[in-house]
């Protein structure tokens, strides 16, 4: 409990001792990656439904709100709850005949959907075909969630966003419904001898997994004021999700935030070593540690830490 | 929406669309031996192909070997990569976790196709000038000699490949330990050596397919994706595990492709792949030809 409280300590005082841009928006998109990997690990790791396909609800939430707002000038901070809305809906017709199928067949149903979704994004001029959409800077304010002179502001809104998510798992882990993922992940035919509605549950918790992935698309939106198929809905980002969250320890609490903070570093680091040469040596070290991962700990490193560690992990 | 288009370039569509599937066909066959024997979807497939096409490319590069002369070669090096990658890493996450061997092997993929990106940059490299190119006509209509011959060597690979998994001792054991480890463990067949040998010949056969596949079409790091792709759905189409299947299942999407191509828009054969195998998979979900 004191370390959780200092760590939310640290993580309000940071951007005033780090005051250089680039150490603020390193951090809120260690942020915004971590909230992603802790929506998938609410679907993967304590339901056992392994999406590969989650940009799409990313760029649902992203879409939602630039199209109402640059279309018919609807306020991002409706534009929110709308985007949120559509990816809970839009989960439900992409969950509700695909969690007919199993382990490998699900996944890779989950990329089918995320290749047709962005193929649909591409070719649709309404919401900007490849172009992409630029949201027009209007007002530098909270009401409008844009910020011009002070970036400040996104650092808390992402740290509460975060903040936000990281309550609801920890309130999925503790109550019924958290034994009921677990319970599906271990043997679906034993959970539903014992009276939890599989399929019911298996759509809970695509649901809420999409609604949180929805808030980050609308929150990178208003952060960067452009977005496009290439930028909200690769499969890159579906497995760069994926990745944070089993480097850091699939089915636990803090392992999706542990993957972010370690791996988004890592990324910019060898950006900055390596340069613009495409070497891709990001993608070469994640690879690596994905497989050694999967292979020697499935746990992650959250899990390494708690054998070590004993009952203090926790 | 929808493009009506002459009977002449419909039967050219439906043909280079065949040839095209008896090549998805061949690179599917090799997942699909892999799941049959082991249920791990090898998520490094597309990869492999990849590093086959390098193969065939750097052979040509710097020895100016033609790319049919290189399919035993990168059939060779893929045989090995694949009997490395079940040593190194598939054999200690047989009994583990789903996420585990999901991720094993997609890990992997990310890592090949970095490396290559490392080593040989992500440039587009194209074989120049092979043995066999230009077009040839068949029934009224022309097609790419390439096309042709790597689809006829296909289907004879894939020949081969039923052949020797139906009719030879070593088949035979193959077919009995995917059918059941323990029994044929039991029956005196050294099981550990079966499913090495599986991951060998699976990844021999997107060896051969990726020399062929070089000899018309670029090669660059990320050209696995969209094979790998098409491979995990044609398999699924077909039926895990089930070898006919995926010849029936690599045609059929051939021709969906090229089909989806012309009827609606070039930028929509993919969404018409994706789509038809979403359906089929959902009302049928072990697939055309799946057992289970």
């Amino acid at each position: 409990m004191i370390a959780l409280g200092i760590l939310l300590l640290a993580a309000v005082v940071f951007p005033w001792v780090f005051r250089l841009p680039y150490h603020r928006d390193l951090v809120i998109r260690i942020f915004l990656y971590a909230m992603l990997a802790q929506a998938w690990n609410i679907l993967a790791g304590y339901c056992g439904q392994i999406s590969l396909g989650h940009a799409v609800f990313f760029g649902t939430g992203a879409y939602t709100s630039t199209v109402l707002q640059v279309t018919w000038g609807v306020n991002p901070w409706l534009g929110l709850p709308a985007g949120i809305a559509t990816a809970v809906a839009l989960s439900l017709v992409i969950g509700y005949p695909c969690f007919r199928l199993r382990g490998h067949y699900f996944a890779i149903a989950t990329i089918a959907v995320g290749e047709i979704v962005q193929t649909l994004a591409i070719n649709w001029e309404f919401i900007g075909g490849a172009r992409g959409l630029t949201i027009p800077f209007q007002k530098d304010s909270l009401l409008a969630f844009q910020f011009a002179t002070s970036k400040y502001p996104y650092y808390y809104i992402m740290l509460a966003l975060l903040a936000i998510c990281m309550l609801v798992s920890w309130r999925i882990e503790r109550t019924r419904l958290g034994y009921y993922f677990r319970a599906i992940r271990e043997d679906p035919e034993a959970a539903q001898s014992v009276g939890i509605s599989v399929t019911k549950y298996k759509l809970v918790a695509m649901a809420i997994s999409a609604a949180v992935v929805a808030a980050g698309g609308t929150f990178y939106a208003q952060y960067v004021l452009y977005l496009d198929p290439d930028s909200v809905l690769p499969l890159s980002l579906s497995i760069l999700v994926c990745l944070l969250a089993v480097v850091g320890g699939v089915g636990t609490l803090w392992g999706p935030l542990v993957g972010a903070a370690l791996l988004i570093p890592l990324s910019e680091f060898t950006r900055i070593q390596f340069g613009g040469t495409g070497r891709a040596v990001d993608l070469l070290i994640y690879g690596a540690l994905m497989t050694i991962v999967a292979v020697f700990q499935p746990a992650g490193l959250v899990g390494m830490f708690r054998r070590r560690l004993g009952h203090w992990g926790r | 929406m929808f493009h009506i288009p002459s009977s002449e370039m419909l039967i050219q569509g439906i043909l280079s669309g065949i040839l095209m599937g008896c090549l998805y066909a061949l690179i599917a066959a090799g997942l699909s031996l892999i799941f049959g024997l082991m249920e791990i979807v090898n998520f490094a497939h597309g990869e492999f192909l990849m590093l086959g096409m390098y193969t065939t490319f750097w052979m040509y590069a710097l020895f100016h070997l033609d790319p049919l002369l290189s399919v035993p070669i990168s059939a060779a090096a893929l045989f090995l990569l694949g009997w490395l990658t079940y040593k190194s890493i598939i054999r200690r996450i047989l009994g583990g976790p789903m996420l585990a061997q999901i991720f094993a092997t997609f890990g992997l993929g990310i890592f090949l196709r970095a490396a290559a990106q490392f080593l040989w940059t992500p440039d587009f490299r194209q074989i120049s000038d092979p043995w066999v190119q230009g077009p040839v006509r068949i029934l009224g209509v022309s097609v790419g000699k390439p096309q042709l011959v790597a689809s006829v060597a296909c289907l004879l690979a894939f020949g081969f490949l039923y052949w020797f998994i139906t009719k030879t001792e070593t088949g035979m054991a193959l077919e009995a330990t995917a059918q059941d480890r323990q029994a044929a463990a039991l029956m005196g067949i050294n099981t550990e050596r079966m499913l090495t040998l599986g991951w060998g010949i699976g990844s021999a056969c997107v060896g051969v397919a990726a020399a062929f596949l070089a000899s018309f079409f670029y090669v660059f790091p990320y050209v696995g994706s969209l094979f790998a792709l098409i491979a995990f759905v044609t398999v699924a189409l077909g039926g895990f595990g089930s070898i006919p299947g995926s010849l029936v299942a690599g045609v059929i999407i051939g021709v969906i492709e090229v089909l989806g191509g012309i009827l609606i828009a070039p930028a929509f054969k993919y969404v018409a792949v994706f789509g038809l195998y979403l359906v089929v998979v959902l009302v049928r979900p072990q697939g055309l030809f799946g057992k289970f």
